[in-house]
């Protein structure tokens, strides 16, 4: 296989289109104590995300909703695996982490816990996609410190 | 639209041959360029004239009394009286250049309507047009308090005409509408509807970027009050463009910019504006572009308007049965009249991640929402995948359009 495409199956390996199939946590979440909208509006791709922090500052449970690319959906769908059961500021630390690695040219080093996120990777080298992979976990900011906005990655 | 009868060999080669960018590789395969309605690429003819305006005529127009004044000013008003025999204007005063299709409707919308409107009036658009067809028009309504009226649209993409003319109503003080759409590719029967609204004494403004590009184009003909096009959509530079306007229209509005080139006297006691159509045309303009626009009128007129038609809708009609055998396909925008520009989705795949598998095979469409955001409201959708078709595609990029799609499937399946 050519170099470009090795690069198009890295993006859109087997777990991005698993997610994207069938995202988890889908759907909207009755008891959430934090929320936040997460548009690109030029691009269509439009999600809602949900978090239940309990007393402890845990991210008890998540959900998300919307509508999007492949690469919005997937990246919503393993946001939701990665923070779920998680503390708070282990949460933000991902976000710092993740948006790092995909916008930066040195790879961030990655939590254990995010091992699957890698599966992101390969949209750095598409970077008019990047913000597809980033909208999610610019909501989940949002949404961890309450802004009225929504959150936009375009 | 019927097909003429006669069956010319269509010399496709000697066309395409003539877009150098066409020749590149991208991704490793050979460039299919399937996104002329985004802007169109430019022949060697045009490239040369703007190179040749650069290296051996410019100068500022209008002003100089040296002789690279004088050609400067012989290159731009002659590229304007090209410009006025292609669309058969009566008067090179009815001629106005400008930056593209958006600054032409910006100044229709703020020269001739935002002085007249008020709470009371109304501005009538389509649910098809473009946001440069329709933002100006929002901008005029909350500057005067005029309403907007929007007439609908069916779900194959045409105009609903009895909606249309129900909507024509007396407080309706201007009609503006697309030629053809940009999303959907419906040609709207434009020359219908101005008569209809001249009956009722309704001007008209025709949003005609992506009219010219596919048709020859006669404003008397069409009868219509303002018509506004692009350069860049007809294979010449951006930053270049047209406003066609009535002259008694053009002659009783105010200028829309001040400055330089558009007077005649300038003193603190009063300043005395020039004639048309130099009112509108403000500060030393785009002469290079120009001179390129008017080198894209020769070239389109070399091999003729209606050869151009003739040839684009077989390719449409080839692309059209093409993408039907797709399964899964659905094709957005199937008016019974249509330019060559078909929107369509595939599958429950995104518009965008079609759009970069197809560029990694080298296939360039645009997805999205085309500037028309709600054609896709309308339609239930957030964009769709647009091919667009011009006069250098053929019917091997279609073939690898359909190829690539099929990547596309192989992928998400």
């Amino acid at each position: 296989m050519s170099q470009q495409s090795d690069d198009l199956y890295d993006l859109y390996r087997e777990l991005i289109l698993d997610h994207a199939r069938s995202p988890r946590h889908f759907g909207r979440l009755e008891n959430a104590t934090h929320e936040a909208a997460g548009i690109n509006p030029l691009c269509g791709d439009k999600l809602r995300l949900y978090l239940q922090i309990d007393a402890d500052d845990r991210i008890a449970d998540t959900s998300f909703e919307g509508t999007g690319c492949a690469i919005s959906v997937a990246s919503a769908s393993l946001l939701t695996d990665t923070v779920i059961g998680q503390p708070v500021a282990a949460a933000e630390a991902y976000f710092e982490s993740i948006t790092r690695r995909l916008t930066g040219t040195e790879p961030a080093d990655l939590d254990a816990r995010l091992e699957k996120l890698r599966a992101l990777d390969g949209v750095r080298e598409f970077p008019s996609r990047v913000k597809c992979a980033t909208l999610a976990w610019h909501a989940l900011y949002s949404a961890l410190h309450k802004h009225d906005q929504p959150a936009t990655t375009e | 639209m019927t097909q003429p009868q006669a069956r010319t060999t269509l010399p496709v080669e000697n066309w395409r041959k003539d877009f150098p960018i066409l020749d590149q590789s991208v991704s490793g395969h050979p460039l299919v360029f399937l996104d002329s309605a985004a802007s169109a690429q430019q022949p060697q003819s045009v490239i040369d004239a703007v190179a040749r305006y650069q290296q051996e005529d410019h100068a500022n127009v209008h002003r100089g009394v040296h002789t690279l004044s004088h050609r400067a000013t012989d290159a731009y008003e002659g590229a304007r009286d090209k410009i006025r025999e292609f669309i058969n204007a009566s008067s090179r005063t009815e001629i106005v250049l400008t930056s593209g299709t958006t600054e032409s409707i910006n100044l229709v919308a703020q020269s001739f309507c935002r002085p007249r409107v008020g709470p009371g009036d109304k501005i009538l658009i389509t649910h098809l047009e473009h946001h440069a067809n329709i933002v100006p028009w929002q901008m005029v309504c909350e500057q005067t308090g005029a309403e907007l009226v929007v007439a609908p649209i069916d779900d194959d993409g045409q105009l609903e005409l009895d909606a249309l003319r129900a909507l024509m109503t007396d407080d309706v003080f201007i009609l503006a509408m697309g030629h053809v759409s940009n999303a959907l590719g419906t040609i709207n029967p434009v020359k219908e509807i101005v008569a209809e609204a001249r009956q009722r004494s309704i001007p008209v403004l025709v949003d005609g970027a992506q009219g010219v590009p596919h048709m020859a184009i006669d404003v008397q003909d069409l009868d219509c009050d303002f018509y506004a096009f692009s350069g860049h959509k007809m294979f010449g530079p951006t930053g270049t463009g047209v406003l066609y306007g009535r002259e008694s229209l053009l002659d009783a509005m105010p200028p829309y910019q001040g400055g330089g080139d558009m007077i005649l006297e300038v003193s603190f006691d009063g300043t005395v504006y020039n004639d048309l159509p130099y009112k509108f045309e403000a500060g030393t303009p785009n002469i290079s572009g120009v001179v390129g626009l008017g080198a894209a009128v020769d070239y389109l007129l070399s091999i003729g308007m209606d050869r151009i038609a003739v040839f684009e809708q077989q390719l449409h009609d080839y692309m059209v049965a093409a993408l039907s055998e797709i399964d899964g396909i659905r094709l957005v925008g199937t008016a019974r009249d249509k330019a060559s520009v078909q929107s369509f989705l595939l599958d429950d795949i995104h518009s965008h991640d079609l759009g970069t598998i197809l560029d990694h095979q080298g296939v360039a469409i645009r997805t999205g929402h085309h500037c028309a955001m709600p054609v896709m409201t309308r339609l239930g959708i957030s964009g769709t995948a647009r091919a667009s078709v011009a006069l250098y595609n053929n019917r091997d990029d279609i073939d690898r359009l359909v190829q690539a799609l099929g990547k596309a499937q192989q992928i998400f399946s």
